[in-house]
């Protein structure tokens, strides 16, 4: 244990893997989060049980032959005293992409054929997010602390943008969560962060090949008796590199250079098969 | 061998791509045709965004009409002065079909209409090649029949007349125009060349003579479609160069063997086969818009 948490340290000063225990934090802009992590602390647990974490890598390239990545994120519980009685401490790791906004239409049928009619615009919901804990979602975590911390599926999302014009919003947000759940893009996976003694964790994060460029955030959440007892966040930079880079750069930086080069590709491609096929014909 | 696409960022099998272009390619040398009305609804199957989907698909077409139109070109058997008109025409066309998919995509219907172009269209070209090539299939079997060189109908009596010579051609410069714009239109919301709905036209409506029109179409095509491909990359940023060379690879290889493969067919069997896959395509995409859908609800990343 000792040799393990030694490495660990080593790690966090090569570079390769780092983050800060925080006092609990998230997003500042989104809600308010009080200075004390508990409204009413329970007695009978120390509060000086905080995460030390890193992850196999904090940044992950996009080649042209991308196809998904794994991100082992590991790290200990740090504490002064011994380990509390009760119900066990448990763990909720979650990585999420950068949000962005999202129309979500619903079909009606009209004059006999489907089209758009309704739409909920969604003000911010990651691409992806991802939550990994060490037993079922349910029994480890209360509402109220979810919807502090926004940790569940159901509170990805953040804001409506402009006005409701539907009776409900709540059938288009599930709606969302459902189509990017069966896509593999949110995921709720229980019971896969193995924790030992109380003290030692791991969980193996999959992104996905469909992955999109930005600012990932890890966060590891302490729990103990369905209560958030420290936050711990680290970035992960996901970016285009080599030639996907350059071809995506290129089409936003200079989109005109770029269509006459997506065209002089067309044309070179189009007349070199067909002069290699006449010559090809004619031995 | 799986492969990220930088601009539509998704990961693809690059081989499924490659096969997909061949596959188009095959059709469009047997059949004379771009291929665009089907590439284009087999990326959306395969998971491309639409957007990308339409803009790549017309940088695709691209490469397929140059590699026809030399060797029209060679036979001599294009009307350059027919093909500029059209291109007049096409280039407007282009330009109003982008700012109307713009505005489609504001109201979130731009994929009902894109859908609904394609099975009216396809719908009725399907009908009118597949009557014609069963008559003329009829009538091929009967000797002694002659054809005329044109029909006359009004279109014929507008003013501006200009001679169209290689056409053997003296039309008002207005119909070839407003066909132009109209396939200009269709392009630019489809992401197709046209060709499946210029060709009809240019032999019924304007009553050209059929061993110019494949080689004029083309060489209209070629340049609505290069000017789309354009557009599409400067106001949205949608054109996938990786994505579209991919499907060129495939595509030119096949249009190559689908070339050779037509040589070995008899021309009204062939019109047949394309009627019945225009029809097909046209029934599959009618069906999706008349049974209730497996999930009412979709996505559409923005808030505009």
């Amino acid at each position: 244990m000792r040799g393990w948490l030694a490495g660990l340290v080593l790690l966090a000063m090569t570079g390769t893997a780092h983050g800060q225990s925080t006092v609990p934090q998230t997003d500042a802009d989104a809600f308010p989060i009080p200075a004390t992590p508990a409204a009413n602390p329970p007695s009978d647990v120390q509060p000086a049980e905080t995460v030390v974490a890193g992850l196999s890598s904090d940044s992950v390239a996009i080649t042209a032959s991308f196809d998904g990545s794994e991100i082992l994120i590991y790290g200990a519980i740090k504490r002064e005293t011994p380990i509390p009685p009760g119900p066990p401490l448990q763990v909720i790791v979650t990585v999420e992409a950068p949000s962005g906004g999202v129309t979500v239409w619903r079909k009606e049928r009209r004059a006999g054929i489907w089209v758009n009619s309704q739409a909920v615009r969604i003000g911010a919901a990651p691409g992806f997010y991802a939550v990994a804990t060490s037993a079922p979602l349910d029994d480890i975590l209360l509402p109220e602390w979810d919807s502090r911390y926004r940790i569940s599926l159901s509170h990805a999302m953040r804001a409506f943008a402009g006005q409701v014009a539907v009776d409900s919003a709540v059938p288009f947000t599930e709606a969302l969560i459902r189509i990017r759940q069966d896509e593999g893009l949110y995921r709720l996976d229980e019971g896969t962060v193995s924790l030992i003694d109380q003290t030692l964790f791991r969980a193996d994060v999959s992104l996905p090949a469909n992955l999109v460029e930005g600012a990932y955030k890890t966060r590891i959440f302490l729990l103990r008796d369905g209560q958030v007892m420290d936050v711990f966040v680290a970035p992960i930079n996901v970016r285009k590199v080599g030639l996907e880079r350059w071809l995506y750069r290129l089409a936003f930086d200079q989109p005109f250079l770029y269509g006459l080069m997506s065209l002089a590709v067309a044309v070179f491609a189009g007349w070199g098969a067909s002069a290699a096929f006449r010559k090809l014909r004619r031995p | 061998m799986q492969i990220y696409l930088p601009i539509a960022e998704v990961s693809v099998n690059a081989f499924t791509l490659i096969g997909l272009g061949g596959l188009v390619g095959v059709m469009s040398g047997l059949f004379g045709v771009g291929g665009g009305f089907l590439i284009t609804p087999l990326l959306f199957f395969i998971g491309i965004p639409p957007a990308i989907a339409v803009a790549t698909g017309a940088n695709q077409v691209v490469a397929s009409s140059v590699s026809g139109v030399l060797a029209h070109v060679k036979r001599k058997s294009v009307d350059f002065r027919m093909g500029g008109v059209l291109l007049a025409g096409g280039l407007v066309g282009s330009w109003l079909g982008v700012w109307v998919f713009t505005l489609l995509q504001r109201v979130g219907q731009v994929d009902l209409v894109v859908q609904l172009c394609y099975v009216v269209f396809l719908g009725l070209i399907g009908m009118m090649m597949l009557q014609e090539s069963v008559r003329a299939l009829h009538r091929s079997s009967k000797p002694g029949y002659r054809k005329r060189l044109h029909q006359h109908n009004w279109v014929h009596r507008w003013p501006l007349k200009v001679k169209f010579r290689a056409s053997g051609l003296y039309i008002s410069t207005f119909p070839p125009l407003l066909v132009g714009v109209a396939v200009g239109v269709l392009a630019a919301i489809m992401g197709v060349g046209g060709g499946f709905i210029m060709v009809p036209a240019m032999i019924y409506l304007l009553g050209m003579p059929t061993k110019v029109v494949v080689g004029t179409s083309l060489f209209q095509i070629t340049f609505v479609t290069a000017f789309t491909t354009v557009m599409h990359a400067v106001s949205y940023n949608t054109v996938d160069m990786m994505l579209a060379l991919l499907l060129i690879v495939g595509g030119v290889v096949g249009a190559q063997i689908g070339t050779t493969l037509g040589a070995k067919l008899r021309a009204e069997q062939l019109r047949i086969l394309l009627a019945l896959l225009v029809l097909v395509v046209c029934g599959k995409l009618a069906l999706d818009l008349f049974l209730t859908p497996d999930d009412l609800y979709a996505i559409q990343p923005g808030i505009r």
